[in-house]
């Protein structure tokens, strides 16, 4: 490795323009002649849409437009899709009512757009929205998964009888059944996974631009994959063909999963900037991402485990249902089944698995993927589960899991996935050894001598990344293929730029992707820029999520620099007048091995361009373009262990020390990885002590700011201690797994099993609040 | 509308205005001052913090006419051409920041706070005085980190002066 090749920890390239102010966000830009969009919005969670009367808005100073959702309609504007197929048991396609983008005669959750104003000023086009006047005809409301699924409940939508979308299965049922028959003892829970608010610092944005002579739009939007949006917003919704629109995702402040998906927002600014030949923006405030970016999580389940006299799991029995809100988001379908359940296997041994999925709606905000996607509700359960079969069979939780373990590999689970690699043993012996277990019991007794209750808690998750393998995840239902793209092109004067389909909101591409290119050639990585976030520059890609963009991305960029080189090796060995095997790359020269001759890059790109004197029949020019699809997910693992303190008396809980131990495969950077683990353990954390999306009955959200919903905050969480064990993965040239989600997967089962331990009393629900940790000490929940 | 005038980041800045607009707005919409950003609406998330008369203030919470007359400095004023304040180079170096959208607000928070307390800058008071600042990314680790690191570059710097 060199000062910045693979493996080193190299300061990011990004940083200067966003510590002084010139980072440039969506809501940055500012075209000439700009209009301002403001949606109206529901207030109630389901109701009829009687009337729009937008005639004394209309009348209001600036006010340009006021488009209301029929005319979506009468423009034949497509509604919005959910891009994976997912079946119920009895083999019947998942049942799914239309979501358009603005509701023309039902809405079905509080915040619900049914019209947008279009204003010269963003006060203009907000003060005009308060004056449409919306006749809502209010009907009952479906609020939690509990409420829809009663008998009489009220119904979203009349495909979806019993507001059932699907009810889905996995596994081998007869053999669960078998195995718990022949168990020695069973342990069983009732958990609920809370639902939670992504929260992005920067709200979503677009910028909507329409070229009426060359009738071609532009769109500047908030997005982790610009090209899917390019791709969804021409095929599906008729705005605009994919070579009439171009989809900019310039610099985007977090995404964590909610900018994946392609929202009524984007897609009425850009049918509404055609209306207005104007452009249209349109920045949503924080009240409104509560209210409309998809929401994540959110599962009541009952889980059982059976384990034989030794304490050997025999099976896992899993019956879920799974919120998805009112309307069924982009990938909504494949997060509590695809990315859930295939991954209950853990780190274990575990011969059968049952898993029952009831996927359905409610007069809530669309839920969808968020930072780990179904692998942290499959890893909570899980791993609450593995701590109460320890206590309930009196063993140690580290031992119980170790004698568990997956050793060999690579390993079929019962529920799809293949495990090429790992080492969970290592991780486990890491973390045990980081936080001194061995010590565990004197700092306990010390603890109760001060009156404090300490506890400690594991978690040892393993999630599947590098999403995704285009045939396997096309024949489970998805839509699209999950590969990658990326092209190198070497200038005439040696400097380079790598184009990804990767999208970098956060995860500091333009430093580790330069950093392979540093690796291989020598240069240094101020001589490399990346490009990506713009369909006119990039070619296509399928974005950033699931820590899919070193797996994927950065391998697709390895194959691109592969042809790269080789063909620079046959130029400078025709000029250096040697055998192209001969030719080794070093230090930005390429070298005949064994002599002083050598020739620098800038000489090899010039002469490509120059094209005086290439080999015989060898086009001109040095680049090159790869698509690269895995053959495997990358299966990131990991062992977690939170050690805290809880206050009997105020339900409080203070951390004494959180280790992670992380098998990541190589690390690209380790700065960034452990950067990345920090912001995923802070959000594991968040969701097991502070946050939670909260309805009412009514289906009203409690929770819709940062005044309500507790984000975690400097003061609320500890430093990390981390740690890396290896192995590589044998998937990918680079033997990368992923990093981007391991935390959130992790962190929440570790801190619950920790206060659990520390107050004797194992039914505590998430987030645990001091009223609730109180209450669960007490005894008065 | 009114007129207002103010000095921002050392240049005097006059501009007509409506009385509703907020020091944010203003500094964004009319100044092109892009750094410092929006994050809630609520204040609480400390995205669009800067130095009024050298205090840290949240620019959501500030009409316009409150900061007439006053000197406001902004994420684009404090380094001194190419050279950086010594809270930006420790938050590079530090990995403080991920995608940059809470950083500004940190960055101008975080000076406030050890002009603030001098010397005497721990861990749990970094995490304490940044409770108005909300980042989603880093887990605030780094940005702790990156604090208490600026702090003692800032000591050096200053008794350099």
């Amino acid at each position: 490795m060199g000062v910045e090749g693979i493996g080193a920890s190299v300061v990011r390239k990004e940083d200067r323009r966003f510590i002084t102010g010139r980072g440039r966000y969506v809501d940055d830009i500012k075209l000439a002649g700009m209009t301002y969009a403001h949606f109206v919005r529901s207030p109630h969670a389901h109701a009829k849409v009687r009337n729009i009367d937008s005639s004394e808005a209309m009348k209001m100073p600036g006010v340009i437009g006021v488009h209301t959702g029929k005319e979506l309609v009468e423009d034949k504007i497509g509604n919005l899709i959910c891009g994976w197929a997912v079946s119920s048991k009895d083999g019947t396609p998942m049942k799914m009512g239309a979501w358009p983008a603005m509701a023309p005669e039902t809405v079905r959750f509080v915040g619900q757009a049914v019209a947008v104003v279009i204003a010269e000023t963003k006060n203009q086009a907000r003060d005009a929205a308060e004056a449409v006047v919306v006749d809502y005809e209010e009907l009952p409301a479906a609020a939690d998964i509990r409420a829809a699924i009663k008998p009489g409940a009220p119904q979203l939508h009349p495909e979806a009888p019993g507001n059932v979308v699907y009810d889905w299965a996995l596994g081998d049922e007869a053999a669960v059944k078998d195995a718990f028959s022949k168990a020695a003892n069973v342990v069983s829970l009732e958990l609920t996974n809370n639902r939670l608010v992504p929260n992005a610092m920067e709200p979503r944005a677009a910028i909507a631009d329409y070229d009426e002579a060359e009738e071609h739009f532009t769109l500047y939007t908030t997005s982790q994959n610009p090209h899917v949006a390019r791709l969804v917003l021409s095929a599906f919704y008729n705005i605009a063909q994919e070579h009439k629109l171009r989809v900019v995702a310039p610099d985007v402040g977090g995404g964590f999963g909610s900018k994946i998906f392609i929202y009524p927002e984007e897609m009425v600014a850009l049918w509404a900037s055609k209306k207005v030949r104007r452009p249209v923006k349109w920045t949503g405030d924080r009240s409104e991402a509560f209210l409309t970016d998809a929401h994540g999580r959110d599962h009541i389940s009952k889980a059982e485990m059976a384990f034989d006299k030794d304490n050997k799991i025999l099976a896992l029995r899993v019956k879920t249902h799974a919120n998805f809100g009112a309307y069924m988001s982009l990938f909504s379908s494949s997060v509590p089944t695809y990315l859930y359940a295939t991954l209950l296997s853990g780190q274990y041994n575990i011969p059968a698995i049952y898993a029952e999925v009831m996927g359905v709606y409610t007069n809530t905000t669309p839920v969808d993927a968020y930072r780990g996607a179904g692998r942290p509700e499959a890893s909570f359960l899980l791993e609450r589960l593995m701590e109460t079969a320890a206590r309930q069979l009196k063993v140690d939780p580290a031992e119980l899991r170790r004698k568990n373990f997956i050793t060999s590999f690579p390993h079929q689970t019962p529920v799809i996935m293949a495990y090429d690699i790992g080492d969970f043993g290592a991780s486990l012996d890491a973390a045990l050894k980081a936080i001194d277990y061995a010590g565990f019991p004197a700092r306990k007794e010390n603890a109760r001598k001060e009156g404090k209750l300490r506890g400690i808690g594991f978690s040892c998750y393993i999630e599947a990344c590098g999403i995704a393998p285009s045939k396997a995840v096309g024949s489970l239902g998805a839509g699209v293929g999950l590969w990658e793209s990326a092209e190198v092109r070497v200038n005439p004067v040696g400097t380079i730029e790598i184009l990804t389909g990767s999208h970098s909101h956060g995860q500091g591409h333009e430093t580790t992707f330069a950093q392979l290119v540093a690796e291989r050639l020598g240069i240094p990585i101020s001589q490399v820029s990346i490009v990506h976030g713009d369909t006119d520059k990039v070619q296509f890609g399928m974005g950033t999520y699931g820590s899919r963009s070193a797996a994927v991305g950065l391998t697709a960029i390895l194959k691109a620099m592969e042809k790269v080189e080789s063909k620079a090796k046959k130029i400078a060995a025709h000029q250096l007048e040697a055998s192209e095997d001969d030719i080794v790359i070093e230090n930005g020269e390429f070298k005949v091995t064994g002599t002083d001759k050598a020739i620098a890059l800038p000489m090899v790109a010039l002469a490509a361009y120059t094209a005086h004197n290439l080999p015989d029949g060898m086009e001109p020019g040095l680049k090159e373009g790869a698509f690269y699809d895995p053959t495997n997910f990358t299966f990131p693992a990991g062992a977690y262990i939170c050690e805290l303190e809880v206050d009997s008396a105020t339900g409080k809980t203070s951390f004494v020390n959180f280790v992670a131990a992380d098998d990541f495969g190589r690390l690209i950077n380790p700065m960034i990885v452990e950067g990345q683990v920090h912001g995923g353990l802070a959000q594991g954390i968040g969701q097991a002590l502070l946050e939670g999306a909260v309805y009412d009955v009514n289906g009203q959200p409690v929770t819709a700011s940062f005044m309500d919903y507790t984000m975690p905050r400097a003061d609320d969480l500890p430093s990390f201690k981390l740690s890396h064990t290896t192995t590589l993965c044998p998937g990918n040239p680079l033997g990368v797994k992923g990093c981007g989600e391991a935390g959130a997967i992790g962190a929440s089962a570790a801190v619950i099993n920790a206060i659990t331990d520390a107050i004797g009393n194992n039914k505590l629900e998430m987030p645990a609040t001091s009223d609730r940790v109180w209450h669960a000490i007490h005894g008065s929940a | 509308m009114s007129t207002v005038k103010l000095t921002v980041n050392g240049k005097a800045v006059s501009a007509d205005v409506e009385d509703r607009t907020l020091l944010v707005n203003l500094l964004r919409d009319h100044l092109n001052l892009t750094g410092t950003h929006v994050g809630c609406d609520t204040s609480q998330c400390g995205a669009c913090v800067v130095h009024i008369d050298g205090r840290a203030v949240k620019s959501c919470t500030v009409l316009v006419g409150q900061a007439d007359g006053s000197n406001v400095t902004t994420i684009e004023g404090i380094s001194k051409g190419d050279e950086l304040h010594p809270m930006q180079a420790a938050f590079r170096d530090n990995h403080g920041l991920q995608c940059g959208y809470c950083t500004p607000g940190m960055i101008m928070s975080a000076i406030d706070i050890v002009n603030r307390y001098g010397g005497k800058l721990d861990e749990d008071t970094v995490r304490h005085e940044l409770e108005g600042n909300i980042c989603r990314c880093t887990g605030y680790h780094n940005i702790v980190k990156s604090v208490l690191d600026a702090a003692g570059r800032m000591r050096v710097s200053q008794a350099a002066e």
